[in-house]
């Protein structure tokens, strides 16, 4: 077999690759040949390096749950996504980019709020968060963009009130968040938005430190800072990462997956039609999974040398995980490319797998199901204000979606 | 041990083991068997019943299934 680690690059697949015209909800065809010829293969990315791509859902799965492969960014070939990404200091790293036991560590810090029975807890009023944003929409003028009308402020003003931010700080921290998914930002860039968000968070906890509320950064400062388990930096990029991670993958689902049902409007028909939680709760799944926002995929590294898909992936070499092909894998999902609202879908990786799968999944959950079985039952006659290929869709952000949808009714 | 039987008539009684220094609480469990799962004060799995009857069978295999951590493990004896 020729050794393509050292031969000339020519030859393999470049990744991330292009979206097919007129097909934005699918992934890449690229990655689609890759599953079905080399699920295990190389590919190379924006520094040169090749990367390991795997694209199979049973490789994802069986993978990100090996102890032999590593989430630590600061290790010798980690596949980052963009020079910005590379750049960063290696101490502002969050749990996201650890392994256990520090991983664990801070992660079973901010569990307690996501659990299942208080995520349960806070549907109430999220349902009024939505209602009145539906209110307002339906009060103001047509066509308006939902994703400033609508799809940003539901997250947001959840994780706000989650968290104890003030939401008045959302132009704020919205714009700043924007810039750091964006992958066209330039490492400058990046690191001043990053150090805007940890600043105004640093400050948010001195004032929760001398009045503490009910709410997560207040248990952070008291419990974890006050404590000298945490800095007060540290604590600060802490609630950092569930600010922005609280708002703008939710945002991006909302938007996307409102626009995914406009575009099939039988299956947009279940949900304006029920009233089961469940049909709901099974909707978000497969949205989840037809959708899978995380484009970019997971960014691994081997520890050892691991057999998988006939090829060895040996110690420090780069594995990115393809969640978005793998959420279309026939294996998996049967006619995976038909968004249909009542298959079984919970097996997705949109979230990812392994011991780093989105820890605020339940509240993602909990929002979707009240999103989409509120917004189109009290607009049932929305639609898109501006043709579907005007539409611009986020190719170059970490996390897929719309920069606007107009719409109107 | 006996191999297992495919019939769905004729369950084996089941075990839950949960491993909760593994646990990430990512809740899943506690959405599909709540029954069979809950979390404690940290978000980290307890089992509310180490043996459930069979009509709970497939909702537990589905949870083990789905587990981010590969935090359950059922004896089916």
């Amino acid at each position: 077999m020729a050794d393509t680690a050292t031969s000339a690059p020519a030859g393999l697949p470049e990744h991330p690759s292009p979206r097919a015209a007129g097909c934005p909800f699918d992934p890449p065809p690229a990655l689609r040949s890759l599953q079905t010829d080399r699920p295990v293969s190389r590919v190379q990315i924006w520094d040169g390096s090749r990367p390991w791509l795997i694209t199979r859902h049973e490789d994802v799965r069986t993978l990100l749950n090996d102890p032999r492969v590593s989430a630590d960014a600061t290790r010798d070939g980690y596949p980052h996504r963009s020079a910005a990404m590379q750049g960063s200091d290696p101490a502002s790293q969050t749990f996201l980019t650890m392994d256990d036991p520090e991983h664990a560590r801070l992660r079973r810090m901010v569990t307690a709020p996501f659990a299942i029975k208080k995520i349960e807890a806070l549907r109430p009023s999220i349902q009024k968060i939505v209602d009145d944003l539906v209110d307002t929409l339906l009060a103001g003028p047509k066509p308006v963009d939902l994703v400033e009308a609508f799809a940003l402020p539901v997250p947001s003003l959840v994780i706000c009130e989650l968290l104890g931010v003030p939401y008045e700080k959302h132009d704020f921290f919205q714009r700043n968040t924007r810039i750091i998914v964006r992958r066209t930002s330039t490492p400058e860039e990046v690191a001043a938005a990053n150090a805007a968000l940890i600043d105004y968070m640093d400050d948010l906890l001195a004032d929760k430190l001398a009045r503490p509320a009910d709410d997560l950064l207040s248990v952070l400062a008291t419990e974890r800072v006050a404590t000298g388990e945490l800095t007060r930096r540290e604590a600060a990029r802490l609630g950092n990462l569930l600010l922005a991670a609280g708002h703008e993958t939710t945002a991006n689902m909302i938007a996307l997956g409102t626009l995914a049902l406009l575009r099939n409007p039988g299956q947009l028909a279940l949900l304006r039609e029920t009233e089961d939680p469940e049909v709901v709760a099974g909707a978000v799944e497969e949205l989840l999974r037809y959708l899978n926002i995380t484009h970019s995929g997971r960014r691994r590294v081997a520890l050892e040398d691991i057999e998988a898909g006939g090829e060895t992936i040996r110690a420090g070499e780069g594995i990115i995980f393809a969640n978005d092909v793998a959420n279309r894998d026939p294996a998996a999902f049967p006619g995976p490319d038909r968004l249909d609202l009542t298959r079984n879908a919970r097996r997705h990786v949109a979230f990812g797998y392994g011991v780093h799968q989105c820890l605020g999944q339940p509240l993602a959950r909990v929002e979707l199901q009240v999103v989409y079985g509120t917004l189109y039952r009290r607009i049932p006659t929305l639609a898109t204000a501006i043709p579907f290929d005007e539409i611009e869709f986020k190719h170059d952000g970490i996390v897929y979606g719309v920069y606007k949808l107009p719409v109107t009714w | 041990m006996t191999p297992s039987n495919p019939s769905r008539r004729i369950e084996k009684p089941m075990r839950v083991e949960v491993d909760r220094p593994r646990c990430v609480a990512s809740g899943q469990c506690v959405l599909v068997a709540p029954d069979v799962f809950d979390q404690d004060d940290d978000g980290i799995v307890v089992t509310l019943d180490e043996r459930p009857d069979a009509p709970r069978h497939e909702d537990v295999r589905e949870a083990a299934a789905i587990c981010p951590a590969a935090a359950i493990a059922l004896r089916e004896e």
